[in-house]
């Protein structure tokens, strides 16, 4: 963090973004604008160190409809119907609390889905944890269970694959990474973009507080000892909100007034309202005070800011928004009309009148891109001279402790948790085959999905590693019956600025890259997790 | 005929109610928001599962205080068929349309998983066209679904026939090891003393189709086949 006599508030930038940010505006930035473009251009929300590296990755064919840089990805799976799905982690979060932590991650990445207009309907976990035997690692793993069984069971979205390993390089930082899958009417998707100068900016669903605030930042650097002070940071979930959110943003959309909608998760309202602006070639104008809060007394620098949960961003016809309002009055959701979509090319945001910030919204969503340096990492010599094991004597023996050892034991335990029958669609259960199987009740198709990942063997060989992840995944796939159509990675990395870890994610994307063309699969979004 | 579906704030599976009644049974049904629900459309009701207002304060509790159940409480006086699924039944009790409790599952967690039943009585509105003894296979997910009554009301309700489903073996033997959740007596599913008003745990609808069950049946169809027979008679 720099907090230098120049800049009034904390913000984790480099001398040199600081300096970019100063020669773009031309002028010194207002302490709301350093907090902006603090959250923007973090690792977190920018993809800073990854973007050069993940254009690697193929990305299209004939049935992606839409690929990579959107909330989701997009499938063609026929008869009018297409599949929209997103992975994410939640780690941090996760590593200090547990329960929270896993719970919200489903909620961001179920909003991520919605806002395609797609009615989510399935969610899968892969989860990492350290060895079970130490009373740190037992209360990550019961707790991340739970809050995944109880958030997800809530909004009625079946759970019904997923991965737990243990291993303990996973120690301090757990990886919790889920992902959701929804289907939607292929000539009713919708886009997060605003379009239409004139639309009314209409906030719905959680109300605005201090909590989460600098969670991306956060997402940002290692997690360490002084971790626990970072708890505010977590954003506390709350699933029944959630649940009627799905239904009314629906039932929104339904109606035909909506050109625009995202959710605000990381980021906040900063990160909502600049990306889709920039991705629309429009500005737009913010009235803070019109925001509906939880507490009194919020800075614009807050509001602006805040990750409250279970918050969504709708660009309204405005001949329309009393049938949104209508709907939002049934499902008793409190929303607030906080401005609205302009020709200026510039995001605007006002509290009381005042001007608190104006920059063009391209500045924030597209951050310098930074080179990091790739080093192949010493360990990797080092292991060439490990000993093979020696051959047990009671082979018999060694099949049972392989059958008792937590990587390998069924995991019926955590799948029970979790309702993986709700929505009718279930075919193939949890623990019933390689891969979950769902039918799309609109037509007589069904869709198989896994997700798959060797962590052992991509710290061995991260090229490798990864592209056996892929081709295990599509084996399980295809093991259904089903014919792999699309993935989205999830990258879980160390620190990107020590270039052993850099080396380890690019040779992991360049692996999933050459297993991805030669298998014909495009990747269709994913997420890039670095820091752990 | 019209079937209503309840859907109070939080419901998660009446769609997948409506699913069945609708595209498997072809019967006319409407899905209600709980506010605008009026019995005098309706010839039968189905509260559904999910977590209604959160399972804030207690499963069910604040969605029995709904004007809704006002209106199924006139039902059920009338003699019309209502059942209550997982939360729907969490809903019937707090409503006193039911008797006993659904206390937390004895292992303290949710639980998803397939379970047997035993039919127990054919003499209710959704069990006419189930032979006593006959066992079903029905999936369970709940964290509150562990019936209790005390010794001198289970007695009268044996005697009354108000006992519908329980948790039983593949042999169709009530043991320990086939309750999932604690219930005294191995208690799933309980009616009122006129057995129009039925609640269960387990869910029915996740069990209609045969191309949802490992056991490649449709039990859960029964009920609701039951009820249509109900309400032609």
């Amino acid at each position: 963090m720099v907090k230098s006599k120049t800049i009034p508030v904390k913000v984790n930038l480099s001398n040199r973004e600081i300096k970019t940010i100063r020669r773009l505006l031309g002028r010194e930035p207002t302490p709301a604008e350093w907090g902006m473009f603090d959250i923007m251009w973090s690792e977190h929300c920018s993809y800073k160190s990854s973007r050069p590296v993940l254009k690697k990755l193929p990305t299209t064919s004939p049935r992606v409809v839409v690929g990579p840089g959107y909330d989701s990805g997009i499938v063609d799976v026929g008869d009018g119907y297409v599949v929209a799905f997103k992975v994410e982690s939640h780690n941090h979060p996760s590593a200090i609390e547990p329960y929270n932590g896993a719970a919200t991650g489903i909620g961001g990445i179920v909003r991520d889905i919605l806002a395609t207009g797609a009615r989510p309907i399935l969610l899968i976990d892969p989860l990492r944890f350290g060895k079970l035997n130490t009373g740190r690692t037992k209360w990550l793993f019961r707790y991340v269970v739970k809050g995944i069984g109880d958030y997800g069971n809530c909004i009625g979205i079946p759970t019904v694959a997923g991965e737990v390993e243990f291993d303990e390089s996973f120690e301090t930082n757990c990886l919790v990474n889920v992902a959701c899958y929804g289907v939607a009417k292929k000539d009713k998707i919708f886009l997060a973009k605003f379009e239409h100068p004139g639309d009314l900016l209409v906030l719905i669903g959680g109300a605005t507080g201090r909590d989460g605030i600098h969670g991306v930042t956060f997402a940002s650097k290692t997690i360490g000892e002084k971790s626990e002070e970072d708890r505010p940071s977590v954003q506390i979930g709350d699933p029944l909100t959630k649940k009627l959110l799905i239904e009314a943003v629906l039932e929104i959309l339904g109606t035909g007034y909506v050109h625009g909608v995202k959710d605000l998760g990381g980021g906040g309202l900063t990160c909502a309202t600049s990306e889709m602006a920039a991705k629309g070639g429009t500005g737009v104008e913010i009235e803070l005070e019109k925001i509906h809060v939880r507490e009194e007394g919020m800075n614009p620098y807050e509001l602006l800011l805040s990750e409250s949960q279970e918050r969504m961003l709708l660009a309204v016809d405005p001949k329309g928004v009393d049938e949104v309002k209508r709907i939002l009055e049934k499902y008793e959701i409190s929303y607030s009309i906080v401005g609205k979509v302009t020709d200026t090319g510039l995001l605007v945001a006002k509290f009381r009148g005042e001007v608190v910030a104006s920059i063009p919204p391209k500045y924030l969503a597209e951050a310098p891109i930074v080179r990091r340096k790739a080093k192949k990492p010493s360990y990797l010599k080092r292991l060439l001279n490990v000993k093979k094991p020696k051959e047990p004597e009671d082979l018999s023996e060694t099949l049972y402790r392989l059958l008792e050892a937590p990587n390998i034991a069924c995991k019926e335990w955590v799948y029970q948790q979790y309702d993986h029958e709700v929505g009718v669609r279930t075919i193939l259960k949890p623990g019933n085959s390689d891969a979950a199987v769902l039918r799309i009740l609109e037509t007589d198709r069904a869709i198989a999905a896994k997700a798959d990942c060797n962590s052992r063997h991509s710290y061995l060989d991260p090229f490798n590693g990864s592209a056996g992840a892929l081709a295990e995944a599509a084996r399980n796939v295809v093991c259904v019956g089903a014919e792999p159509l699309a993935y989205t990675d999830c990258c879980n990395f160390g620190n990107p600025e020590n270039p052993e870890v850099f080396w380890q994610f690019k040779r992991g994307v360049e692996g999933l890259a050459y297993m991805s063309k030669a298998l014909g699969i495009p990747c269709v979004g994913g997420n890039v997790s670095f820091y752990n | 005929m019209r079937i209503a579906v309840i859907q109070f704030p939080g419901s998660n599976c009446d769609y997948d109610v409506v699913y069945v009644l609708k595209n498997v049974l072809g019967v006319p049904t409407d899905l209600v928001w709980h506010k605008f629900f009026k019995n005098n459309f309706y010839d039968a009701v189905i509260l559904p599962g999910g977590f209604s207002y959160g399972d804030y304060l207690r499963s069910g509790a604040i969605a029995s205080h709904s004007p809704a159940m006002d209106e199924v409480r006139k039902m059920a006086e009338d003699g019309r068929p209502i059942l209550g699924i997982c939360n729907g039944f969490q809903i019937l009790i707090e409503a006193g349309l039911l008797p006993g409790a659904l206390l937390p599952n004895d292992c303290l967690r949710f639980v998803c998983k397939w379970v047997t039943l035993k039919c127990e009585t054919n003499k209710t509105a959704f069990t006419s066209l189930i032979p006593e003894g006959k066992l079903l296979h029905i999936p369970i997910a709940h964290k509150e679904g562990r019936y209790f009554n005390t010794k001198e009301e289970l007695k009268r309700m044996k005697k009354g026939q108000q006992i519908v489903f329980r948790y039983v073996d593949e042999n169709g033997k009530i043991t320990f090891k086939a309750n999932p959740n604690g219930s005294v007596e191995n208690i799933a599913s309980v009616c009122n003393p006129k057995g129009n008003v039925v609640g269960l745990m387990p869910h029915p609808e996740r069990a209609s189709e045969k191309i949802l069950s490992p056991y490649k049946d449709n039990d859960g169809l029964l009920l609701f086949e039951s009820m249509i027979r109900f309400l032609k008679c």
